[in-house]
């Protein structure tokens, strides 16, 4: 699945406010996009944190998610108090109590059902990932991890778009460069090596991985400016993501 | 949608930095960005030291700015003194970016400094110390173009750096000086003296940072740009030495050195000092109590200067004088 479907609709407008938008095409974009970057995370997180069966998990992550949208639970989101990712965590963790106290739960849909979770690769990521038990008890690990994963979820909605966007305009090499040496960082590749791979000049290497790096961020930036919910904490946000403000 | 591990996502974090991937170097905090390029604090590996690694700020920047990059390297190479940032490598990164190391200096601005010293005589030896580096730069036929607070960096130990040669000039009418700084850049590398001719600046390119930079910096007659452009420049950075400080305005700054200031800022560059070593002699005169050159004293001021650097001897004989008088006046009744 890709994190907001086709196009990318709620470019430089908040998510909050295009969910809360009285057309249903704008507020259904924005819905895919916050859940698109947020159910492996949520997935990941209530899997570890509760201990859940990858079923019970799953159950939850969907009734969180429909939960969201049934109690308004975004429009409650006070971006002075705190980061949307962090009042994000904080509901899922109380609806998970809730729930696992309750011990009723039931699959839930709503708007929510039309974005395609694709649980089996969140599994399978979850096996990959070396994740150390001993750290996972610890509230601040699993804050790390959490923090993490929607970094991965940002990042890798963000290639997706430039794999599409090389495919468009016909840069299938510039993402192969970028996709060798940045993203599955071949055993000391070079650019030399790239080169001759690639048979180009070892300039145009750097010119496509540049451009490539390039259009990268600035996917991922637009992503998060989107999902930030006020211009202070996109600065922060894109701060820590990248380092500094772009 | 494809499984990125954490090795990706640090290196997609890291994208907009320089790739320093086998390079003994690993990038740790941005220290500054300028015009030119950004100066990273790194680790070197090899060493284990800290370095300041300076790099071009885009893989796309103009070639002419990365010959200027190493133009600056293979200045700073030439220049060694302990005034004067030393560079350790030159050298070009994987993404093609042209890049050097140099000393990572842990200290204070000069701006920043300045407001920790409390007297005036301090201030002024602190600044004698940049006229040494910046004497010692125009000895090897090198001008910097650019001095300025932000430039200069005084360490834990007082010690002075004048930083950020980018702007520097080698003097050509001074074959000999020139000759020391490309002669030995092309033994290192053949393509060495393009580069040294492709970067000197035309006439009409304005370069410097206003109210540091002399008049014919700011009109852009780099042909008539020489010595005496960082002699004004000085001149505005003892001004800002000598009167930034707490409670001091430059309506404090004694007469003297407001005049010595005054002559190094002179609009003509043939009103100014000759050059940095005239320049310090008379700011040292002045820190000395004596007369200085640019400045004509009143008699009351002379006598006023004489008493301060005779303060003791005078205080002396009065206190014996008056001893003398007060002994034969009660002798005498």
């Amino acid at each position: 699945m890709t994190m907001h479907g086709e196009s990318f609709p709620v470019t430089r407008l908040s998510v909050l406010a295009a969910a809360r938008s009285a057309d249903a095409t704008e507020r259904g974009s924005a819905l895919d996009l916050l859940f698109g970057a947020y159910w492996k995370p949520v997935y990941k997180y209530l899997r570890l944190k509760y201990s859940q069966a990858p079923q019970d998990a799953q159950d939850l992550t969907q009734g969180f998610f429909a939960e969201l949208l049934e109690r308004d639970l975004l429009a409650r989101f006070d971006p002075a108090k705190s980061r949307l990712r962090t009042y994000l965590r904080l509901c899922a963790d109380s609806f998970a109590l809730n729930e696992i106290k309750a011990a009723s739960r039931k699959k839930r849909g709503g708007e929510f059902a039309h974005v395609a979770l694709d649980f089996s690769a969140a599994e399978e990521e979850l096996r990959n990932q070396a994740i150390d038990p001993a750290r996972i008890p610890s509230p601040e690990s699993l804050e790390e991890f959490f923090e993490k994963e929607w970094i991965r979820a940002l990042f890798s909605s963000s290639v997706g778009e430039l794999h599409k966007l090389c495919e468009t305009r016909g840069r299938q090499k510039a993402f192969q460069i970028f996709e060798a040496y940045d993203l599955d960082g071949e055993e000391n590749i070079s650019y030399a090596d790239l080169a001759k791979r690639h048979a180009l000049p070892v300039t145009e290497v750097n010119n496509q991985i540049a451009w490539a790096r390039r259009e990268f961020r600035r996917i991922a930036m637009e992503q998060l400016h989107a999902l930030c919910g006020s211009e202070e904490e996109f600065t922060r946000e894109a701060k820590s993501l990248f380092g500094e403000a772009q | 949608m494809k499984f990125l591990n954490d090795k990706a996502l640090e290196r997609l974090r890291r994208s907009s930095v320089p790739d320093l991937a086998g390079t003994r170097y690993e990038l740790r905090e941005l220290i500054a960005r300028g015009g030119m390029g950004v100066v990273y604090a790194a680790e070197d590996e090899k060493l284990h030291r800290r370095v300041a690694l300076k790099v071009l700020d885009s893989t796309s920047a103009a070639p002419e700015l990365a010959q200027r990059l190493i133009r600056e390297a293979r200045i700073l190479a030439q220049l060694e003194h302990p005034g004067i940032v030393p560079v350790h490598d030159v050298g070009t990164l994987p993404d093609g970016r042209v890049f050097y190391t140099m000393k990572f200096v842990e200290g204070l601005r000069l701006d920043q400094y300045v407001k920790q010293l409390d007297s005036l005589p301090q201030r002024l030896r602190l600044f004698l110390r940049i006229c040494d580096a910046v004497a010692f730069a125009h000895a090897r036929g090198v001008l910097h173009r650019d001095l300025k607070p932000a430039n200069i960096m005084v360490g834990p130990f007082g010690e002075v750096l004048v930083m950020d040669w980018g702007l520097a000039k080698v003097l050509q009418e001074n074959s000999a000086a020139a000759e020391t700084v490309f002669v030995s850049s092309k033994k290192e590398n053949p393509e060495a003296e393009e580069t040294q001719s492709t970067v000197v600046t035309g006439h009409g390119t304005v370069m410097g940072t206003p109210g540091y930079m002399s008049p014919e910096q700011a009109r852009g007659e780099t042909e008539k740009v020489d010595a005496r452009s960082d002699v004004f420049s000085l001149g505005a950075l003892l001004k800002f030495v000598a009167a930034n400080s707490p409670g001091e305005k430059s309506a404090k700054i004694p007469r003297p050195l407001l005049a010595i200031c005054a002559k190094s800022m002179a609009d003509r560059p043939g009103d100014r000092y000759e050059d940095v070593s005239d320049f310090a002699a008379d700011v040292s005169r002045h820190l000395d109590g004596l007369p200085v050159s640019s400045y004509s004293e009143s008699l009351f001021e002379k006598a006023g200067r004489f008493y301060k650097r005779h303060q003791v001897a005078i205080l002396l004989i009065t206190a014996y004088l008056v001893m003398r008088f007060l002994v034969l006046y009660f002798f005498h009744r």
